[in-house]
């Protein structure tokens, strides 16, 4: 079992979702995240001053998975976050030792 | 210490009113209004159109308290809402009991009025109290303007005392000086200064007093960095910025068209358009003005320039044609820019640019019915002798008495403001909170609480 962090822009969300779903994937947490990468945030204008945001809101989306799966599922959460302007994100891979189901207490592969 | 301060001037106040009532004639007032009635059969229309205005003018509180909640943070949104809430609860009671009677009262050696303490005696009367609910509201606004240039680090019994001061003291002084038959009104020039609704009575008023606020406090903490850069402090919250600025654009048209205490008078449709125009003249020439320096349609600014334009024009609105409202908005809207922009060269902090659009833009109409007044409507009435500026052949005597008036109150604002600030400063042992709780928020610090208690913070600044 793989997990995927994928931080990307917030308003691919529903695509990347859409897409993963396709893909067969059970379920995802999403958060609302803010951060830097070689961006380095953007200006702002507040009653007639700029200021420079560092920490851009992102959204940052888990999923675990099979590791069959994940070399598709991190090509389509690229082919779909990808706008190709700076800002896009990143995806991070980790292996995952454990999983359980608390309701049935299945584990493992079963448990996604 | 506050309450020591409290009792000495309730003892001060009876004095003043024993020793007042004393020298009163005797002559009794019309407390049921029956007699008024009989007298003046067109007075209900009156009544009416000048108690709608007033609780529209009432209606520009919560505009203001919107205004300054959403331009500043949110850890500070109870602490402004509050500051709000109490410049209008104090601000009626002082002005009921010495305000009114200062500014409205028999006058005496064009200096102060002297009657009407406490609406008793001979001022219990329907025709008073008319006067008194309209100008309370006016009063009001002039101590809640203030609040916006002191936001975010004053101490609350701070504030309670200064805009107890305002409405008892300052603002009725000046505003019986213009208003109440004193010595700016009797000027030997032109018809003597003019202010109609309050440019520079209410709003110049406030906004040199915070002027005076603003410079005593300091700037907030992390507004301005070790180079003396500019970082702004963002609003936590602009749509309600923008509903508070719609919200004293609709009061403005009890603000204004209300002067004239008279629906008889005709010329409040003629008010009413100036007052209209200015304000949309005011925002597009912001706008404008803050695309062309940075590029981007900043709605911050052209809210303050919507609202530049409807401070410059209150004292205009009831001389002038309708273009020559659009340019006097004009001119406010690219004012209001230039003096926030300005006064953070200066380092002086105002969180929601009350100083530019009241203080500046106040004596920018004050001193534009000198200029524009086009001689169709008098003093304060359709009747001769009529008010004529510089541009429609009337010399430079109208504008003559408006500089001088202007002067007078900014030289009284901002020394009388400082000198409440001192006061305070010793009474209460410093003005302002403590860092930390400057850091923390004066939410928590001054009343215990979090405006937004379901919400996570998202902005961990220092500042």
């Amino acid at each position: 079992m793989k997990k995927i962090e994928a931080i990307i822009k917030p308003f691919k969300l529903d695509e990347v979702k859409e897409a993963l779903m396709g893909l067969g994937i059970q379920g995802m947490t999403v958060s609302e995240v803010k951060g830097f990468g070689r961006q380095r945030g953007h200006k702002e204008v507040f009653r007639g001053a700029e200021y420079r945001i560092d920490f851009v809101p992102k959204v940052k989306v888990e999923i675990v998975v099979d590791s069959f799966v994940l070399n598709e599922a991190m090509t389509l959460i690229q082919e779909k976050a990808r706008t190709g302007s700076i800002g896009d994100g990143k995806i991070f891979v980790s292996p995952i030792e454990q999983a359980i189901r608390i309701r049935t207490g299945e584990s493992g592969k079963d448990a996604l | 210490m506050f309450n020591m301060h409290k009792k000495r001037s309730w003892l001060f106040f009876l004095g003043v009113l024993i020793l007042v009532g004393v020298a009163l004639e005797a002559y009794a007032g019309d407390p049921t209004g029956a007699e008024t009635l009989k007298k003046d059969p067109g007075a209900p229309v009156d009544y009416v159109w000048i108690l709608v205005c007033a609780f529209l003018v009432m209606f520009m509180q919560p505009g203001f308290a919107l205004v300054e909640a959403g331009f500043c943070r949110a850890k500070n949104a109870i602490n402004l809402m509050m500051k709000n809430l109490m410049d209008f609860v104090a601000g009626s009671l002082v002005f009921f009991a010495v305000g009114y009677a200062l500014m409205m009262g028999k006058d005496w050696h064009t200096l102060i009025g002297i009657s009407g303490w406490f609406l008793h005696g001979d001022a219990y009367d329907v025709h008073t109290y008319l006067i008194w609910i309209f100008q309370v509201v006016f009063a009001a606004t002039a101590a809640t303007i203030v609040s916006g240039a002191v936001a975010e680090r004053i101490k609350f019994p701070v504030y309670l005392f200064y805009s107890a001061v305002v409405s008892a003291i300052i603002y009725p002084i000046y505003g019986h000086w213009v208003w109440g038959g004193g010595w700016l009104s009797k000027l030997p020039f032109g018809v003597g200064a003019v202010d109609f609704a309050g440019s520079g009575i209410v709003h110049a008023m406030g906004g040199f007093i915070g002027l005076a606020g603003a410079m005593a406090l300091g700037a907030r903490i992390g507004k301005y960095d070790d180079k003396g850069k500019v970082k702004p402090i963002v609003g936590h919250n602009i749509p309600m910025a923008a509903l508070g600025v719609f919200i004293l654009w609709f009061g403005w048209f009890g603000f204004n068209p209300g002067s004239t205490l008279s629906a008889h008078e005709l010329r409040i449709s003629v008010i009413a358009v100036n007052t209209n125009l200015a304000a949309a003249a005011g925002a597009l020439a912001a706008l404008i003005f803050m695309k062309l320096k940075l590029g981007n349609w900043d709605l911050g600014m052209t809210l303050n320039g919507a609202l530049a334009g409807l401070v410059a024009v209150t004292a205009p609105c009831a001389w002038v044609e309708a273009w020559a409202a659009v340019v006097i908005g004009l001119i406010a809207g690219i004012l209001v820019c230039l003096s926030v922009l300005s006064l953070d060269k200066l380092h002086i902090d105002d969180p929601v640019g009350a100083v530019s659009v009241h203080g500046i833009n106040g004596i920018w109409g004050v001193i534009s019915v000198g200029l524009f007044a086009d001689g169709t409507y008098g003093n304060y009435t359709t009747k001769a002798p009529y008010v004529k500026g510089l541009f429609y052949g009337g010399g430079a005597d109208q504008l003559l008495a408006q500089l001088i008036s202007a002067g007078v109150c900014i030289a009284w604002a901002f020394l009388m403001g400082w000198i409440t600030f001192r006061v305070a400063k010793a009474v209460f042992g410093g003005i302002r909170v403590s860092a930390e709780e400057e850091a923390e928020g004066l939410d928590y610090g001054e009343h215990g609480g979090n405006a937004y208690p379901d919400f996570v913070v998202s902005s961990y600044q220092q500042h």
